[in-house]
Formats: C-alpha cells, structure tokens, sequence
C-alpha cells in the first residue's frame, strides 16, 4: 500500500461519458494485481472532499496506471477536466483482487458497463492464456474500444440494451449461450458491473458448477477496512455478517455474498 | 534559531500524552489499517473502534454519503466484540508505542460498567473514552448523552469499575452542552472529548429515498468545525477538568484554534480519509508554529485565546 502523488499522462474521452486516464504511478503499478484499486484525491479544497474508488484498469507500459472512469458526479466531473501534468493523491494498491488459477482452463470475464475496468487488466494479465470477455452496455456509444488496451488473441463478444452494437438483449443471455453450448465450460468466471446483473450471473455460474468471482462497489471513505463504511451483506458464518468491500473484497467468490439482503446501489 | 526542543507531552488528567494529537474513534480501526503507511508511534495516542460487549454487525448499507464539505455516516458501531477484542486485537495494541484508549459503548449503564470491568488490568489500555453519544444505534448512545442524569449514572458506573483514566465524549445534540458536561465531571470523569457527530440526512431526489441505508446518520467534517469549536468554548469554561476537542479538524491550523480556544488534546477523523498522512502532519504543524512564537511547551498554548 502507497500513498504518492501520480502525475496525470493523459486524460481522454474513449465513449460517452467514459474517459481513460493514464496515472504515472510505478511503485503501485508494481505490487498490483488485477482487481485491485486505488483511492483518488480529486480536489485541493474540502468540497469534494473524500477520495474515490477506482479500479486499476491496467497498464501502458512500465510506469503508467490506466482508470477508465465515467462520469456520474462532482469528483468524475472534476477528474474528466484534469489535464496532463497535473499531479493527484493516489493510494494503492488496495483490496484482494482475482484470485485466477495459474494453468487450469479459459477464464470467462463478463462485463457490464463500467465493469470492464478491473476486467481489462485481468485480460492484460492472462496474456498468452486462454480467455475470452463477454461484454454488456446501453448501447453502442458506451462501448470502450478495447484493441489498444487488451492482447489481440483476446475472445470478445458484445451485447447491448438496444441493439446497436452486436445483438440486443442482455450480457447474462450471452453467458447462458456460452455456458450451454458444447464447448469446454470455463474454468472460471470473472464479472463486474450492476449488483442485479452479479446476481443473475452468480445464480448462472453456480447452475453450470463453474467457480465465479464477482467485483464489487460501495461507496467508501478510508478504502484500507478502518471505517466499515463500504460493506456488503455476507452469506457465510453464523448470523451473516457483513464484509468490508475494500478489505475483503472488492473480489469475492460469488458464495461469500448474500444476494438476498445485498441492496443495489 | 528554534534549537530549543518543544516539548509537546500534554496530561489529560492521569492520563499522559506524547504529544496532544490523537486519533479519533472509528476514523483509525484498531491502528493496524493505517500502519503500512503510517507510524502510530508518532502520534499522541489512538482511539480505537466504539467496542461493546457483544459483537454488532452494524446498520445496513449505504453506510457512508458525502455532503458538502463532510460526511454522514451511519456504520451503527459495527464491531468484533469484547472477547475477540482481547484475543485479538489487544495482542496488536499491545506493540504500538503511543496511548491506546477504547472507545466503549453499553446498551444500559450496566453493561458500560461491565466493559469498565472487563478491561481492568488489561495493559496494552491505557484510558476509556466512554461514548455516550453515538447518534447511529437505535437504544442507549445518544439517550444517555443528552440526559444529565443519565450521563452522570454512566460516567459513575464505569469511574467505579475502571481502573483507567475515565474520558467521556459528550454529544453536541443538545441544547446545551455545559450542562451535561458538569454532570459527568461531578459524576467523577477524568476528562472529556467533544464532539462526536451532529445528526443529519440526505435525500436522493431520483429515487426519493433516504441515502443513508438507516435513514439518519452522523455528520463529520470540516463542515461541522465551527459547531465544535464553540462547544469547546462553552466547555472549558464550565468545567475543571481537561478536554479533548474534535470536530473537522484537517489540519494544523485547525489544531491550533482547538488548542489556543482550551483543549489540551485534540482528536483527528475525517481528515485520515482525505490523507493518511493528517494527523502526522498535524503533530508536526502544531509543534513548527511553537518554535516559530516561542512557546516551549504546547501545554503553554491551551486556553490562551484573547476575547
Ligand atoms: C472498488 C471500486 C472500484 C470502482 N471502480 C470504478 C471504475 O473503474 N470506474 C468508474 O467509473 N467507477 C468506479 N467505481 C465507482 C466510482 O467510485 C464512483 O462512480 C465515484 O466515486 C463517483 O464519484 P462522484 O463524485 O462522481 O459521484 P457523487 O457526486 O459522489 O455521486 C453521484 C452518484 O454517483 C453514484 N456513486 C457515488 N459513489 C459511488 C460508488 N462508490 N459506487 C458506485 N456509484 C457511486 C451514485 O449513484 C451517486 O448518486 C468504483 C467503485 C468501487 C467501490
Ligand atoms: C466513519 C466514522 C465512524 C465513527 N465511529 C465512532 C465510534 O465508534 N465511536 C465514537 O465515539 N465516535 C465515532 N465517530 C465519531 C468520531 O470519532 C468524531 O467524533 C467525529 O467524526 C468528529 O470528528 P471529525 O470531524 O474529525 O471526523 C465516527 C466517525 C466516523 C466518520
Ligand atoms: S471504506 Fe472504510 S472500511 Fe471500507
């Protein structure tokens, strides 16, 4: 865990409301692994005033750190307006990432929306590997060109809400073709995006008896366990439980959440 | 010049201080969080998570929204419990080099007695602070910190079990806050903290529902630094006892209207969330303006404000 001051690379609009940020940041590139993040400073003043979460998205190069990010309020709004040179608080690496087998089968990454973030840098990371990326959005505009940011050997298919880019329907239709097609099932599968669509693919994974790790999101304040701020309900141990998004998680196995009393945001 | 040391030990009544910054209750866990960026040993001492006898899974989420320039937060003083505590937090506390002071919480005033109890003897303790204000659990917390009475009969309950200084933090949901601070130092505290968090809320207009997963939570922050700092005004001048301010507090400057307005000790919270680094820093701010006016001892300082 570092806390430095990462000088911005570039900061530059890839789809609506989606940017792509290159933070200079090797000390926590270095110790990262994929689904880890980091807590950006976004102003000098107290309004806004907390950090915010964001997944390491990747790498450019050696030193350089990506966050794709989309802006939903003040601090996005603040960070899209950010130009090169300038220097932020960043902490990090934080959290437990995916844990992904070292041989064993294809690793199945399934995103929806902004969830393509963390999955980027598993895909960077399975270089040479099989894996294939199922991906979801509204439509065609959100979509994140990936060629510059994953290995070209990389399977990836695409779904939208409203059709506009490869089939309409939902990115969990995909996953229910994958996993009941013929093929060698996945040895894993990988999702981030919206809490309803974890659950259904959870609820997907466990019906196929293939092992899933989901990303979560809650909204944090210390981003290192000392404040229980940022939990999600826990399906295991007596009495349930809560566990701390960004000390346990933000990647848990699919089981260790407990769907039922787990609010969206 | 400056080559005369600053000697920047303070004393809360039996209770010494290295230096007068501590870390504020459930803003710091048990320090063990903040370690690998952080040394505790340089500062004053540690309030570690609000403890109480039985283990409480805390309110549902959101637990946490940001308003402008704080935070609310209605993390219900979630909490592994007294007797994971001593197996495993105690052993980690035990090493840190700076004061350890619990945080404790009762459902009744018997139960904040029994905590008093169980912590007798235990040595990596240094001091309770009794938290009598916690505006996020539904019975006891803030109904024994706005009742005089009520403050007096918990500050009792534990001054007789504990064998450690006593601090009782008082909440600033009152109408006045002197009157239950005279209650507790009657009642035989050693020292007060203030203030825990103001109640508050907010509102998404999109879903029209509350943000906060238990509807109200506790507002913190620089938002809330001007509230705090008054009611230490009011406090230092009603009581004899020493006081520890708190209450927004980002940096040294902060620090030093706290100290220059009467407190001996300052706790730091929020401020770890912007910058690990904040209350380090503020050590090290409050003892640069010292040398800089010429006050030797920061105990110099307190109360020093010109009216
Ligand atoms: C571990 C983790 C990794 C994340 N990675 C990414 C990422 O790679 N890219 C990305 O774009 N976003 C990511 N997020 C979400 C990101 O942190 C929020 O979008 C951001 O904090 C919003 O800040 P804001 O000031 O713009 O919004 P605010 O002005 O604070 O709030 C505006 C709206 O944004 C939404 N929001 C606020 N905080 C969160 C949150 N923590 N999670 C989800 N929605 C929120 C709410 O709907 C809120 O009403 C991640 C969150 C977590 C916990
Ligand atoms: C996330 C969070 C958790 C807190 N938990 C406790 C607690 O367990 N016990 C307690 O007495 N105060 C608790 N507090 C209150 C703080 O110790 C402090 O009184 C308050 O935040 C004001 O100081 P600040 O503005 O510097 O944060 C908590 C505050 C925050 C922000
Ligand atoms: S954000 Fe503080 S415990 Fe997770």
């Amino acid at each position: 865990m570092i806390d430095m001051r990462a000088a911005v690379r570039f900061n530059e609009a890839v789809a609506k409301d989606l940017f792509l940020m290159g933070l200079e940041a090797p000390a926590i590139l270095h110790s990262a692994r994929p689904g880890q993040f980091v807590m950006l400073g976004l102003g000098e003043g107290a309004d806004p005033l907390l950090r915010r979460p964001f997944s390491i998205c990747g790498r450019k190069g050696e030193d350089t750190l990506l966050i794709l990010y989309r802006i939903v309020g003040r601090g996005t709004a603040l960070l899209a307006r950010l130009g090169e040179g300038v220097d932020l608080p960043c902490l990090g690496p934080l959290g437990r990432g995916f844990d992904l087998p070292e041989d064993g089968g294809t690793v199945l990454a399934v995103a929806g929306g902004i969830g393509i973030a963390p999955l980027v840098s598993l895909m960077q990371s399975r270089s040479g590997r099989p894996c294939e990326c199922l991906i979801g959005c509204r439509t065609a505009a959100e979509l994140v060109p990936l060629d510059a940011l994953v290995p070209p050997d990389r399977v990836i298919r695409v779904i939208t809400d409203d059709g506009s880019s490869g089939r309409r329907g939902l990115v969990t239709d995909l996953l229910e073709e994958r996993l009941g097609r013929k093929e060698k099932p996945p040895g894993l599968i990988c999702a981030c995006g919206p809490q309803p669509m974890l659950r259904e693919v959870a609820r997907l994974a466990a019906q196929a008896h293939v092992s899933c790790q989901v990303s979560l999101e809650a909204r944090m304040a210390c981003g290192v366990g000392a404040c229980q701020g940022c939990v999600v309900a826990a399906s295991t141990g007596a009495g349930g439980g809560y566990l701390r998004v960004c000390r346990e998680g933000p990647v848990f196995d699919a089981e260790e959440v407990d769907w039922g009393r787990s609010h969206g945001r | 010049m400056g080559a005369e040391p600053v000697d920047m030990r303070v004393s809360l009544g039996p209770l010494q201080l290295k230096n007068p910054v501590v870390a504020a209750s459930g803003t710091y866990g048990y320090g063990e969080e903040y370690a690998e960026l952080v040394d505790p040993s340089l500062l004053g001492g540690i309030v570690v998570k609000g403890l109480s006898l039985k283990p409480r899974e805390g309110n549902p989420p959101p637990r946490i929204v940001e308003t402008p320039c704080g935070m609310l937060n209605a993390i219900g003083l979630a909490n592994c419990g007294l007797d994971r505590f001593l197996a495993e937090k105690v052993p980690l506390l035990d090493n840190l080099d700076t004061a350890v002071i619990v945080n404790i919480y009762g459902h009744s005033t018997a139960e904040y007695g029994d905590l008093a109890e169980a912590l007798r003897g235990v040595d990596a303790v240094d001091a309770l602070e009794v938290n009598i204000s916690c505006p996020n659990v539904e019975c006891g917390g803030l109904a024994f910190g706005t009742d005089p009475l009520a403050a007096a009969r918990v500050t009792e309950s534990v001054v007789r079990h504990a064998d450690k200084p006593v601090i009782v933090k008082l909440s600033p949901n009152v109408t006045d806050i002197r009157v239950i601070a005279r209650a507790v130092e009657a009642a035989g505290a050693d020292a007060l903290s203030l203030i825990n968090t103001l109640t508050g809320m907010a509102v998404d207009v999109a879903s029209r529902r509350p943000l906060l997963g238990n509807v109200s939570g506790g507002l913190s922050g620089p938002a809330i630094k001007p509230v705090a700092l008054y009611m230490l005004y009011q406090t230092v001048r009603a009581v004899h006892i020493p006081v520890m301010g708190m209450g927004g507090i980002m940096g040294a400057r902060d620090a030093l209207e706290f100290l220059i307005t009467g407190a001996t000790a300052l706790q730091v919270g929020t401020a770890h969330f912007v910058d690990p680094r904040a209350s380090i820093e503020i050590v090290a701010g409050i003892e640069l303006y010292c040398r800089d006016h010429g006050i030797r001892r920061v105990a110099d300082l307190s109360g020093t404000l010109v009216v």
